[in-house]
């Protein structure tokens, strides 16, 4: 492997490692502060993919795509947790597990009643469709820049939320002691009701951002669900810095995994996870 | 976490002789000569002992395992691997071997997993059962997507497995042992220590019990039991394909569980039975005006499944118990 190649596996890995923090960072959140098991996270980023690909056909602009998305997405989660998740959230996880994974079929069949069973292409925007030549016959794609750069955008917006803002404060308080925080007077209820609007922003966004490289297909949000419970658990439940450090690590390993040892690339991420296991049973940052 | 509603260890004399009755209706069944519905019955029979093997787990140990289906899948598919091209293969000696592969893949993978707890149990069972199911899923040689056929069935010298009613009573039989063999186990010492886990694992530990080792030992044998099941589904079926390992099944034998009720094992088979007649139902519905209802049958199972969550958590059992308590 040459150094052109070398830096193009690097960055794919980064851009995947990103785009798996993003979905990772609702995921954790949602455990970690309101105790949910939520299969049905990898259906938000499904969701967000054909929003994307619908939006996109009626206006022709990725932009306004990604806005009106984000915030049918968020309405939709919103109502989602008014009027169902809020009465799990002290049920135990068997439940959870069982009523988000009846969530993935219905979001699965809507989705084939709403768009069909076919794979869509989405089309990259004309403002990033430029490359960066690296050799005569290695280049990189400008919107996979594009990509890892919301990314980083979000993570870095979802830091400042988390921990420089007064909203964070209470968040982080209402994880750290949900009966403390109320009698002090913070409203829990729209506490959770934020941070889940979070999740699902950031889950759909992903799978807009992601829809012009990946497509979009049927199933597309259950083997990425697979990815953030591995990242999450690598991670530690219920932190965001562990996710970040999970993410690019199972970035890191998935990417040159398929370049070095195609054969067993699927399997290596777990045996990463498997790994980790062993030395740290509740991940690497356990909040 | 699931202790609050695994009960019914004890079977009240009533359901007692309602599944006393089932088994001897199954008993009878073939004797109505529907051979097609006898087929669908020997496969929810194997669906039953799938059940029973993850209610060890779930019902029993308090172990929510949501990649439960891999060590169902991973005997069809060792049964499916020494089959030779030229003909069958011993009953007798395919079935261990297959049964004993899965309980290995168990001990290993629940060696990483048993450690863990609550949620990080769930997704770490489902990430495992993920990988095997990749495993086969992205290997040429290991059938790829396509799965791999199973030409001939088992041979088990004394009885013809080709026959479908002598299939048939052999499953029946495969399932009355497993259930009266978990029966027991229930109620053994270490059934007890089993539901001790459940109720508080730490104080199992701190009176002294490897909670560890115990529930190794309950992930194993449910891997084996599973496998059992598996194995008959390869050699009923004649094709084994990685479904049979996948997020679904998984997810499908935990709605059995509830549907039925848990840690009795009587209700995973009840479960099993109303699951796939539901399946069949809603697989079945009809086309109204354009929109194809049977088609579209997750999305009504999606609405079983949030709708029984919801209002019925307890399974039919429970509801069955609790009708006869205030009628």
């Amino acid at each position: 492997m040459d150094l052109a190649n070398f830096l193009i596996q690097l960055l794919n890995s980064a851009q995947y490692g990103l785009l798996l923090f993003m979905l990772a960072a609702g995921l954790t959140l949602i455990f970690g502060i309101m105790g949910v098991v939520n299969l049905a996270h990898g259906s938000f980023y499904m969701l967000g993919a054909y929003l994307a690909y619908w939006l996109m056909g009626l206006s022709g602009s990725l932009t306004v795509a990604i806005i009106g998305g984000t915030l049918l997405m968020v309405l939709f989660g919103l109502l989602l947790e008014k009027y169902l998740f809020r009465y799990f959230y002290e049920r135990d996880h068997l439940d959870q597990v069982l009523l988000t994974f009846g969530l993935i079929y219905i979001f699965e069949e809507l989705r084939s009643i709403l768009w069909g069973d076919d794979v869509h292409g989405v089309a990259v925007p004309a403002l990033w469709e430029w490359s960066i030549q690296l050799t005569d016959n290695l280049s990189y794609p400008g919107y996979r820049l594009f990509m890892s750069g919301v990314c980083i955008v979000f993570a870095l917006a979802l830091y400042f939320l988390i921990s420089k803002t007064k909203i964070g404060m209470k968040i982080r308080a209402g994880a750290f002691n949900r009966d403390m925080a109320e009698s002090l007077g913070i409203n829990i209820g729209r506490i959770h009701a934020l941070v889940f609007a979070i999740g699902i922003a950031l889950a759909s966004i992903a799978g807009m951002v992601a829809a012009p490289v990946s497509s979009v297909y049927p199933n597309m949000g259950s083997q990425v669900l697979i990815m953030c419970f591995v990242v999450v658990v690598i991670g530690g439940i219920g932190s965001v810095r562990g996710a970040l450090i999970a993410a690019m690590l199972v970035g890191l390993v998935d990417t040159f995994g398929k370049v070095l040892l195609p054969q067993v690339s699927g399997m290596l991420v777990y045996v990463l996870m498997a790994l980790v296991l062993l030395w740290k049973p509740e991940g690497l940052l356990k909040q | 976490m699931s202790q609050a509603r695994s009960n019914l260890e004890v079977l009240p004399k009533s359901l007692q002789f309602i599944i006393a009755m089932g088994f001897l209706a199954l008993a009878l069944f073939p004797l109505t000569d529907q051979a097609f519905y006898s087929q669908m019955i020997a496969r929810m029979m194997i669906l039953a002992i799938f059940a029973m093997s993850l209610d060890l787990l779930q019902g029993v140990t308090g172990l929510v395992s949501l990649g439960h289906a891999a060590y169902f899948g991973f005997a069809g598919y060792v049964l499916a691997f020494i089959t030779p091209d030229s003909g069958p293969i011993s009953l007798w000696w395919s079935m261990p071997v297959a049964v004993f592969a899965s309980a290995l893949l168990a001990l290993v993978i629940g060696f990483f997993v048993v450690r863990t707890h609550g949620i990080y149990f769930i997704m770490v069972t489902m990430a495992f059962s993920q990988m095997i199911f990749y495993l086969f899923f992205d290997n040429k040689i290991l059938g790829g997507s396509d799965g791999i056929y199973i030409n001939f069935k088992p041979d088990a010298h004394f009885f013809d497995l080709e026959n479908k009613t002598v299939f048939y009573y052999f499953v029946f039989v495969c399932m009355l042992s497993s259930y009266f063999l978990l029966r027991r186990i229930l109620w053994s010492p270490f059934g007890r220590t089993l539901s001790g886990i459940r109720i508080n694992e730490h104080r199992m530990g701190a009176v002294g019990y490897n909670t560890f080792a115990y529930k190794l030992s309950a992930f194993t044998l449910a891997g084996a039991c599973a496998g059992l099941a598996g194995f008959l589904w390869g050699a009923q079926s004649g094709y084994v394909n990685p479904e049979l390992m996948g997020f679904h099944m998984s997810a499908h034998v935990i709605m059995m569980l509830i549907l039925g009720g848990m840690g009795n094992f009587a209700g995973a088979i009840l479960g099993a039975f109303s699951f796939e007649l539901l399946l069949h139902f809603l697989k079945d519905l009809p086309t109204v005006g354009r929109f194809e209802m049977g088609k579209h049958w997750q999305l009504w199972m999606g609405l079983v499944i949030v709708l029984i969550v919801v209002f019925a958590p307890r399974g039919l059992l429970g509801w069955m118990q609790k009708k006869e308590k205030n009628p």
